[in-house]
């Protein structure tokens, strides 16, 4: 019987087995951001246990709240970077360097096919866009891989969903994954990995991968998973070269990965996404979408590109190629987030910090922003915003407000009009 | 530390109640569990539930519906319930990493059919909400009384988890294993 691409991972890192179905892998990367992880080394000290199991494998980063707001949130980076100081976390990254933890860690090259990955934040699904398992995981279980370099699991299921038929222009990853979650259900995915196969993949970036595998939480899945193949292998090329004689050899080595022809899968989705629309979201549950021309005209009061979902260059081209030339309406706020310092410089050498700011956006340093609620861009109660993120509980901008899910092809459409508006009817 | 699971209980009849509702993000900037205690579900908008009021005081059990601590994966929601002396919640279903973050804390995360809880919910409509739970860790069994009369179930328990909640917690037991 062949392996799915999780079954590879668990039976080559698989640590101990202390009961039948749960199993203790060994981990590669142990990732940190200053919200979730100060909670995990005051306990760690508190127990005596103030050490970390391998400064190389683990990488940390303040990008929730950043730069601090108050004195807590102030209190927590000092915390994350005291304690990467004292046990030489040589890969920390601070002011003038930090950004959004799954659009930062994957850029610089630390994700790898294979790879097993925890971090104390639900959106570290992102990573399995490499053909990773990563899994978003409690404080506790941080503090332990901090510690141990270990996490416990039960074997997830996979479903298998085939993206099939190719997507028209203007429908992008975003949609796919609205679409998706759409027919899953916020739970139809939990304790299931999603591996994403077919020919709409193969031809995605790793920038859409990225999308595509970072909402697999909201189906409930533990991690999404996409085949790793040479679009993996020339992102990743720069960190590997040293590694390998040449890209070929790389891609028979990451191959690997890839899961068997007769692999078993716990259930087989397959969607032509071919007539596939921009989808948004309406409610309070990631699942709850339409398709754009459903929600046209909806009022809105501000607009958010950014963020682990689609604050990466391609999406920052995708919006701004949709901006140029317009202004943001006169009834709305812009503001747009670049999730990396490198993507910011990217946006800037090719004019698309231009067009946002000529449009009237704010242009904020790279960072969670209004993506929690917690630091900046919270909406007053009342307020409606068209964000370009990934989760639209109630309260999540701020208390009373509602979020509307989208890509930021329609985000930039929604800017200009003031209301939900279908990018491609833009044109 | 061991815990006590049993007690009062309250029942929050809805499903997919998500970590945001239990604990909303702004509170994130806490770093100790005990700031966490006054905002216990601030966020839950549910038909004559009370975030302040006495019912959720006294409660130590909740009992609730499918996907329960669905969404973020901050283990503030947990702790949320440990320093307010909940340490059971008893649900259709969970969320994986909330479920796994309640027995990582050495708490209880019981999974009953959907049967079950409709039974003990039409219970809690007889008694008027007052009900106590009995929790059984070594027999695997839930008994609750209300209203003169009681229901009793048996729970399934993973000998991981189960041990994860009589070493004290995942930090106890990964110490003393790896
Ligand atoms: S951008 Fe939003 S979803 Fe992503 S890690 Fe930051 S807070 Fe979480």
């Amino acid at each position: 019987m062949g392996q799915t691409t999780a079954e590879k991972i668990f039976s080559t890192h698989l640590r101990d087995e202390p009961f039948p179905g749960t199993k203790v892998l060994d981990l590669d990367r142990v990732l940190c951001h200053e919200i979730t992880t100060p909670v995990a080394i005051a306990d760690l000290e508190w127990r005596g246990k103030d050490r970390v199991f391998d400064n190389t494998r683990i990488k940390a980063v303040i990008d929730h709240v950043t730069p601090s707001k108050d004195s807590k949130t102030a209190l927590q980076a000092k915390m994350l970077r005291d304690w990467a100081r004292r046990h030489d976390i040589k890969d920390f990254f601070d002011i003038g360097h930090n950004g959004v933890c799954h659009a930062l860690f994957p850029e610089k090259g630390y994700i790898r096919p294979g790879f097993t990955v925890i971090m104390g934040d639900s959106h570290t699904c992102t990573h399995g866009a490499f053909g990773a398992f990563a899994a978003g995981v409690g404080t506790t279980d941080l503090e332990v891989g901090m510690l141990k370099g270990v996490c416990a699991f039960r074997e997830p299921k996979t479903i298998r969903v085939n993206l099939t038929g190719s997507l028209q222009p203007g429908v992008f990853a975003k949609d796919v994954i609205l679409f998706v979650i759409g027919q899953l259900g916020v739970n139809g995915a939990t304790d299931r990995v999603i591996e994403f196969h077919g020919p709409v993949v193969d031809v995605m970036s790793m920038d859409a991968r990225m999308t595509l595998c970072n909402m697999a939480i909201e189906a409930g899945g533990t991690c999404g998973i996409c085949q790793p193949d040479m679009v993996t292998v020339d992102y990743l090329w720069p960190f590997i070269k040293g590694e390998f004689t040449s890209k070929e050899v790389a891609l028979a080595e990451y191959s690997q990965w890839c899961a068997d022809a007769d692999a078993n899968y716990d259930k087989v989705l397959d969607f032509d996404v071919t007539e596939l629309v921009p989808h948004v979201t309406y409610g309070y549950k990631p699942d709850c979408v339409k398709p754009v021309t459903e929600m046209t005209g909806t009022k809105i009061d501000q607009v958010y590109i950014g963020t682990c979902t689609n604050g990466r260059i391609e999406d920052l081209r995708q919006a701004a190629e949709v901006l140029k030339g317009h202004k943001v309406a006169d009834t709305l706020r812009g503001i747009v987030s670049p999730a990396t310092p490198k993507i910011f410089q990217e946006a800037l050498a090719e004019g698309l910090i231009q067009v946002f700011m000529d449009a009237g956006f704010c242009v904020t340093n790279p960072t969670c922003g209004a993506c929690l609620g917690m630091s900046n861009g919270v909406l007053a109660e009342g307020e409606a915003c068209a964000s370009t993120s990934n989760r639209n509980f109630n309260g999540r901008m701020g208390k009373g407000g509602m979020v509307h899910l989208m890509s930021p092809a329609t985000a930039a459409a929604t800017a200009i009009a003031g209301v939900i508006t279908d990018a491609r009817e833009l044109k | 530390m061991k815990k006590v699971f049993g007690g009062p209980a309250i029942f929050l009849d809805r499903v997919d109640i998500n970590t945001d509702e239990i604990i909303p993000a702004k509170y994130l900037t806490e770093v100790t569990k005990e700031a966490l205690k006054p905002y216990c579900l601030e966020d839950l908008k549910l038909e004559g539930f009370d975030p302040h009021g006495e019912r959720l005081k006294n409660a130590r059990v909740i009992i609730t519906r499918e996907n329960f601590g669905c969404g973020s994966s901050r283990e503030h929601a947990p702790w949320v319930f440990e320093v307010n002396d909940i340490h059971t919640v008893i649900a259709e279903s969970y969320a994986r990493i909330f479920r796994q973050n309640m027995f990582n804390c050495g708490m209880l995360a019981i999974e009953l059919p959907k049967s079950d809880i409709d039974a003990l919910m039409t219970l809690e409509k007889e008694a008027n909400g007052d009900v106590e739970v009995d929790i059984d860790l070594q027999e695997q069994t839930v008994v609750a009384r209300g209203n003169d009369r009681q229901e009793s179930f048996n729970f399934d328990v993973s000998p991981f988890d189960k041990a994860l909640v009589e070493a004290g917690g995942w930090v106890e037991y990964a110490d003393a294993h790896y």
